[in-house]
């Protein structure tokens, strides 16, 4: 008996446990190899983690991003000047890498304030239902219908005269007003969840044993509305990354010297046609950036959620 | 639908009076409030002048009095008047409207005149080299920021491509018509080339991925069987029997997106100097302009909520099973 479950351990490479014979793969590893699976957001996975790590570390860059050179402004890419340096003299591939950092957080910080509030309102709407739910949606259709880009340049034009534009160009206060604007598709979607799951049987059994609203939701329905949270966070970031550096661009968005992708775009486009990279490459990161999260987005939708078909996944 | 229509307006009411607060108590509350437009600018006045000004503009009063006067003047059509100009806002706007209008009418004729024809052959065609392409491509469209798409229009268009015939460059970087030369509708499309594909590129990645999708859902259901059964042409199963169907989740994205064409197209009136509502807006940003700032809003909010009683009224009218309540 030993002997036979021995070789079909063997046979079968994993060992043998349980009464049919196999362990269950963990979660995890399931996600994970089903994102893997998608070649486009595996790729993206990759060089989003070069992305991250080359703003975490962008302190080793080779120049200061600040440092005003005026004898060796608007110089070609060089030995030196890896990527040639701006008007102002200063090192554009320097600035590239402090830009990333500033792109990035201002992505993360408002996803995760969008995320914070669209929870908790799709939470409350889905769980307790009928005026609540009723109240929130009005309050979630209140905000889509507001002109958002319009609204942030004008917050842009309040901020950057003000004191809060002097740390890190606006960063912050930038980053929350993003949030604050974008959290009514996450609200949407944690809804539709806690709709559905607040009927089934689990919920009602721990109803049954008397736990309270609160821990219901958080240690019963919440972790179902993981995947789907963490997708629609996914593809937050990359709306934010566009918006802010479409704000920076404008000049309402992350305020100079403090470098970010969209405020170098700015600063290049006045001599585009005579020294085209300095334009060309922030906006190059913007894109490669965005595309990567959404394709991770994409990769995510089919890994943690196969009953979503996603055109991605149909096209291949 | 009469009444529905009614009530769906009533119930806009609250909605544009919250946006319009909101973006009074912003401009109001801010450091230097409205008056920062005057004191930026107009560095030699006496302070008797901004005195004045002051008084004009009735910042003596209350907030909320101010508040409820503004409501009153612009229930009433009065907008106001342009810190800048000196103009009355209402004038700006209505020579601006128009021009937004075209460029925005022009892009969406475009999108749908080549989303419409990619999505159907991308559908029908699925897996084939040109659906993987078009679904590249699509991605892309939807991870461009179109500022960038814009200024790389004008180096390839502008900066690098001549006219062979003229040595002048393929395409103008800006601007409605060449300076000094008289209207013709080829220079006005000369114009329009870059500007229009700029702001429609993304919309057609969006709306032919949208109409593949919504195609392929329709082409296996049952009625589309059936009318290949009966013998019908590919053609006209496609295009008479499975399209309808398929495009009426569009129409309703479509008029949905309208307002977002407005965002599009300020960053396209900034990048080709198009002097549209878009460009009017960044300039009044710029100055502080808040009579300008406060009017631009409120039109497109009211914008919004007429395109999404569009939506909701085109879904109902297309869809016969949909049927609202009283």
């Amino acid at each position: 008996m030993a002997d036979t479950q021995t070789a079909l351990a063997q046979q079968l490479d994993r060992p043998l446990t349980g009464a049919r014979g196999y362990r269950a793969e963990p979660m995890w590893r399931l996600v994970l190899r089903r994102f893997l699976m998608h070649r486009l957001a595996a790729a993206s996975a990759v060089l989003l983690l070069l992305l991250s790590l080359a703003s975490i570390f962008a302190f080793l860059a080779p120049h200061d991003p600040a440092t005003i050179n005026a004898a060796e402004r608007l110089q070609p890419p060089s030995a030196t000047y890896w990527l040639g340096t701006d008007l102002l003299g200063r090192d554009v591939f320097s600035r590239l890498l402090y830009g990333g950092r500033i792109s990035l957080s201002v992505g993360l910080l408002s996803t995760a304030v969008a995320l914070l509030i669209g929870t908790t309102i799709g939470a409350l709407a889905g769980y307790f239902g009928g005026a609540i739910d009723n109240a929130l949606m009005r309050l979630v259709d209140v905000f889509l219908s507001f002109p958002s880009l319009f609204i942030l340049i004008v917050i842009g034009s309040v901020l950057r005269n003000s004191q809060l534009a002097q740390f890190r160009g606006g960063l912050l206060p930038l980053a929350v007003i993003i949030g604050l604007l974008s959290w009514m598709t996450v609200a949407r979607v944690v809804r539709a969840t806690f709709l559905s799951l607040r009927e089934v049987e689990f919920v009602e059994a721990a109803r049954a044993l008397g736990a309270s609203d609160l821990r219901i939701m958080l240690l019963h329905i919440l972790p179902g509305a993981v995947g789907p949270i963490i997708v629609q966070g996914t593809l937050q970031v990359a709306y934010s990354i566009l918006v802010e550096s479409g704000l920076s661009y404008l000049g309402f968005g992350i305020q100079p010297p403090t470098p970010s992708w969209g405020n170098m775009l700015n600063d290049a486009q006045r001599f585009m046609t005579r020294l085209p990279w300095l334009a060309v490459m922030p906006g190059a990161m913007i894109f490669l950036t965005v595309l990567a999260i959404n394709y991770v987005g994409d990769g995510l939708r089919d890994a943690l959620d196969p009953r979503s078909r996603s055109t991605m996944r149909q096209a291949r | 639908m009469l009444p529905y229509i009614c009530r769906r307006l009533l119930q806009a009411v609250p909605l544009l009076l919250l946006v319009s607060l909101a973006v009074f108590l912003l401009l109001h509350v801010a450091p230097g409030g409205p008056m920062a437009a005057y004191e930026r600018r107009m560095i030699g006045l006496s302070p008797q002048d901004l005195e004045r000004a002051r008084k004009q503009l009735g910042l003596d009063d209350p907030i909320h009095v101010q508040y409820v006067k503004w409501l009153a003047r612009v229930v009433r059509g009065d907008l106001g008047e342009s810190l800048m100009t000196r103009r009355p806002v209402r004038t700006e706007i209505l020579e601006r409207l128009p021009r937004t209008f075209y460029l925005m009418g022009t892009a969406f004729l475009v999108t749908l005149a080549l989303a419409i024809p990619i999505g159907l052959i991308a559908a029908v065609r699925q897996y084939s080299l040109f659906d993987h392409t078009v679904t590249t491509i699509a991605f892309m469209g939807q991870s461009i920021p179109i500022y960038w798409l814009g200024l790389i229009l004008i180096l390839i268009f502008y900066g690098t491509l001549t006219n062979p015939f003229t040595g002048r460059p393929l395409f103008p970087p800006g601007g409605m018509a060449t300076l000094g030369a008289e209207f013709s509708i080829l220079d006005r499309l000369w114009h329009l080339v870059l500007p229009v594909t700029m702001l429609s590129f993304s919309w057609i990645a969006w709306y032919s991925r949208y109409l593949r999708a919504s195609m392929l859902e329709v082409i296996h259901q049952d009625y589309v069987r059936t009318a290949r059964a009966k013998g019908l042409r590919e053609q006209v199963v496609i295009l008479r029997h499975a399209f309808p169907n398929a495009a009426i989740p569009l129409v309703t994205l479509m008029a949905l997106d309208l307002p977002l064409l407005f965002s599009g197209a300020l960053f396209t009136e900034v990048i080709f100097s198009w002097p549209g509502m878009g460009r009017l807006f960044y300039d009044a940003a710029e100055r502080r302009d808040y009579p300008l700032l406060m009017s631009i809003i409120m039109i497109t909010s009211v914008l919004i909520v007429l395109s999404n009683l569009l939506a909701d009224v085109l879904y109902a009218f297309l869809d016969p099973r949909i049927r609202y309540q009283r």
